[in-house]
């Protein structure tokens, strides 16, 4: 009998210390969305850059990576760049101060073109180079990525190489334009338009241009970035401000407080020391999914906290069905043992079919929903089964301690009276 | 608490019902004729939400609107320290940010969140939604005719619907803003309503295990009787996620407020209609099957 104290107070007074100790440390590495601390979210849709090529899955992944490189390279702290279904790429930046200049960047890909005037119209007076060279040669998706580097030619001025992917490709353009001038475009800028002096063989360009080492850094910087192989469009942005997102976290934090204190206030009252089991077996559950968050390097944002708040109501279900079962054991002539014993197990299998049904609903959820309603059905999911872990087992199997331990023998401590019983 | 007496369910939900239906006949009314109020995640435009140091009134705002050439499209409803502006058109980036720069003129303090949406984008948000429903009215179908019988599928399922669509009605009713998180609301709606209605079925199936149930009138009462059983539980546990939902339609941040709004009317219709839509229904099928005798199979449904 003594031991089954000791073993409850051990397990009651470890769990207590591991989360005492390890609270503090959990709640900071927890990855606030950009609702709660500020930042963007773009959806974009990708459509190839050539008509009748279509995005495939590959080209989708690239294009991710390369939103993501050009996000670092901008310097923002921990871009999310994810790809969503066939032709979709949702991109959220937290913490932004410059967000106009990053957002124009990552909007407007620079892409880069060879141009020439082979077979257009004799252009205009005064025609704008864009005008002048119409035929598109090479675009963007031609030169290797991450290709474009800062060289010298002889008189030691910096250049900007590039290379591109198919050499007989690029062999066959510049035979066909052999003492014709080949123009780089960056956009719709001309960068320049050198003279194809003879057939290129090895797959290698070369823009010159008065540049600077810091200019041709950053030209071959913007290549880099702007090799981007599908054409983005917003489709849905969201912006939130720093202090707004603040003041949601703050708020709605401290309705889940006030929420959570009377909710294991109200538990206690109705089921005494079985009550205080069932809060404390809410308060494991809490921290469990704040551990699941951190090691699952899950970002927490608006809907999640709800999602969070609600499961703590629904989990109080589990412990409800429970009590509420071992109640009527007694009521039914029962002993306190026997009660427990039964109500647990029974308890078990309501609690299981109802839970399932609501898992198959969040199952649903994630898979057809987008942004925020995914991250909602997540945290719905984690938190059942979580719930099933702490406050059906864990909690069953703490009372049961104690029953055992004779600590709960009185039909009292159920809040059962004894004229409610029904002798059998 | 413990009620000594019981209470007769089966009688009561001859009202219930009537209240339902005349409930829902209003809803289709209001929605054919009003439709919904639907925030800016539904329809092609931008949402602007302003968090300000200081009250901003619609006199200051509307002529910066008007000087940037986007008055026209904008509503502008103020709030305490706060101000949302709502444009029928998508702000470009240049807009937003000139409005950003505008209105901190106005308030250096000024912190924004805004909203723009493709109106493709909506119709498909709005789509999966629906999809979203009726997908997870299958699996609950095929999942509670496996773990308990086909008639209990059906009216668990009769019953979250109307749950859902309660929900829905009153949003159109009291044109209450319908956004991204009000599907949310209605998804969880769906889940905590299926969840409340099976504890109470799973109690008429262990009870039906006890005895044989010949007479109709063997069967009301343990219908009446289960629901008896499981009543304090749904109380409670009606009232704890209530309570949960509730603090947070009171404090939590302006962007769930209709989210939680929408989650406390829906679970408060949602341990009603276990009670008193869910079981009935069932008890209507079960009728319907009794007169055959048990001998035949209930095979042809």
């Amino acid at each position: 009998m003594k031991k089954r104290i000791a073993t409850f107070i051990i397990v009651v007074l470890v769990a207590v210390g591991i989360m005492a100790w390890s609270t503090p440390g959990l709640l900071k590495s927890v990855r606030l969305g950009l609702d709660l601390k500020g930042g963007f979210e773009i959806l974009y849709e990708a459509t190839p850059l050539e008509k009748g090529q279509a995005v495939t899955q590959e080209s989708l992944t690239r294009t991710a990576q390369s939103l993501e490189k050009r996000a670092n390279a901008l310097g923002t702290s921990e871009p999310e760049v994810t790809t969503e279904g066939t032709n979709r790429i949702r991109v959220k930046i937290a913490g932004v101060t410059n967000e106009a200049e990053v957002r124009e960047k990552m909007k407007e890909p620079a892409s880069l073109t060879f141009r020439s005037a082979y077979g257009c119209k004799a252009p205009a007076e005064n025609a704008q180079p864009k005008d002048k060279y119409c035929k598109v040669e090479l675009v963007g998706s031609d030169f290797v990525e991450n290709g474009a580097s800062v060289g010298y030619d002889q008189l030691n001025r910096p250049v900007i190489d590039i290379k591109v992917k198919d050499k007989k490709k690029f062999a066959e353009v510049t035979k066909r334009l052999v003492g014709q001038n080949l123009a780089i475009f960056l956009d719709d800028t001309m960068l320049s338009d050198p003279t194809v002096q003879s057939e290129l063989t090895d797959g290698k360009a070369q823009i010159t241009g008065n540049y600077t080492l810091d200019e041709a850094k950053q030209l071959s910087d913007t290549i880099n970035l702007g090799a981007l192989p599908l054409k983005l469009t917003e489709k849905y942005s969201q912006s939130v401000g720093a202090t707004l997102g603040k003041q949601s976290l703050e708020k709605t934090l401290q309705a889940g407080i006030i929420a959570s204190i009377v909710i294991l206030i109200f538990m206690i009252a109705m089921y005494r020391l079985p009550g205080v089991i069932a809060s404390f077996g809410l308060i494991v559950h809490t921290w469990l999914l704040i551990l699941v968050f951190v090691w699952a390097n899950f970002t927490l944002t608006l809907p999640g906290i709800a999602a969070f708040i609600l499961g703590v109501g629904m989990a109080v279900d589990a412990n409800i069905i429970t009590n509420e079962r071992i109640r009527e054991e007694i009521r039914n002539g029962r002993s306190v043992m026997s009660a427990v014993k039964a109500g647990n197990k029974s308890s078990l299998r309501t609690i299981l079919d109802s839970n399932i049904t609501t898992i198959i609903v969040g199952t649903v959820m994630y898979a057809f929903g987008q942004g925020s309603v995914k991250g909602f059905a997540l945290i719905l999911i984690i938190e059942i089964v979580l719930s099933i872990l702490t406050n059906v087992y864990f909690t069953h199997y703490l009372l049961s301690l104690l029953v055992k331990a004779g600590l709960l023998k009185k039909t009292k401590q159920f809040g059962v009276k004894e004229s409610e019983i029904n002798a059998l | 608490m413990h009620f000594k007496k019981e209470f007769n369910f089966v009688k009561m939900s001859k009202t219930a019902f009537i209240f339902s239906i005349v409930l829902t006949i209003a809803g289709i009314i209001s929605l054919a004729a009003f439709g919904l109020n639907y925030s800016v995640d539904f329809r092609a435009g931008s949402n602007v939400d302003v968090k300000l140091s200081k009250n901003v009134t619609i006199a200051e705002v509307q002529p910066l609107l008007d000087e940037m050439g986007i008055g026209k499209d904008a509503s502008i409803t103020p709030g305490d320290k706060r101000m949302n502006i709502r444009f029928t058109t998508e702000l470009s980036s240049n807009q937003a940010d000139q409005l950003k720069t505008e209105i901190q003129k106005l308030d250096k303090t000024a912190s924004f969140e805004i909203n723009t949406v493709d109106p493709e984008m909506a119709k498909e948000l709005g789509r999966n939604a629906i999809y979203s429903v009726l997908l997870s009215c299958i699996g609950i179908i095929i999942y509670v005719s496996i773990r308990f019988e086909w008639r209990f599928a059906v009216a668990a399922i009769i019953a979250l619907l109307h749950d859902a669509f309660i929900v829905v009605a009153i949003f159109s009713i009291f044109r209450l803003e319908v956004s991204q998180t009000f599907i949310v609301a209605v998804l969880t709606i769906i889940g905590y309503s299926i969840n409340d209605t099976i504890v109470i079925f799973d109690r008429i199936r262990e009870n039906m295990r006890f005895g044989k149930q010949k007479t109709r009138e063997d069967l009301t009462n343990l219908l009446n009787h289960s629901v008896n059983q499981m009543l304090m539980r749904s109380l409670y546990t009606a009232f704890t996620v209530f309570i949960a939902a509730f603090f947070l339609f009171l404090f939590a941040g302006e962007s769930i407020k209709m989210f939680s709004l929408a989650m406390c009317i829906g679970l408060v219709f949602g341990a009603y209609s276990s009670i008193f839509i869910a079981s009935p229904l069932w008890l209507f099928l079960k009728f319907k099957q009794k007169p055959k005798g048990k001998a035949v199979k209930p095979s042809k449904a």
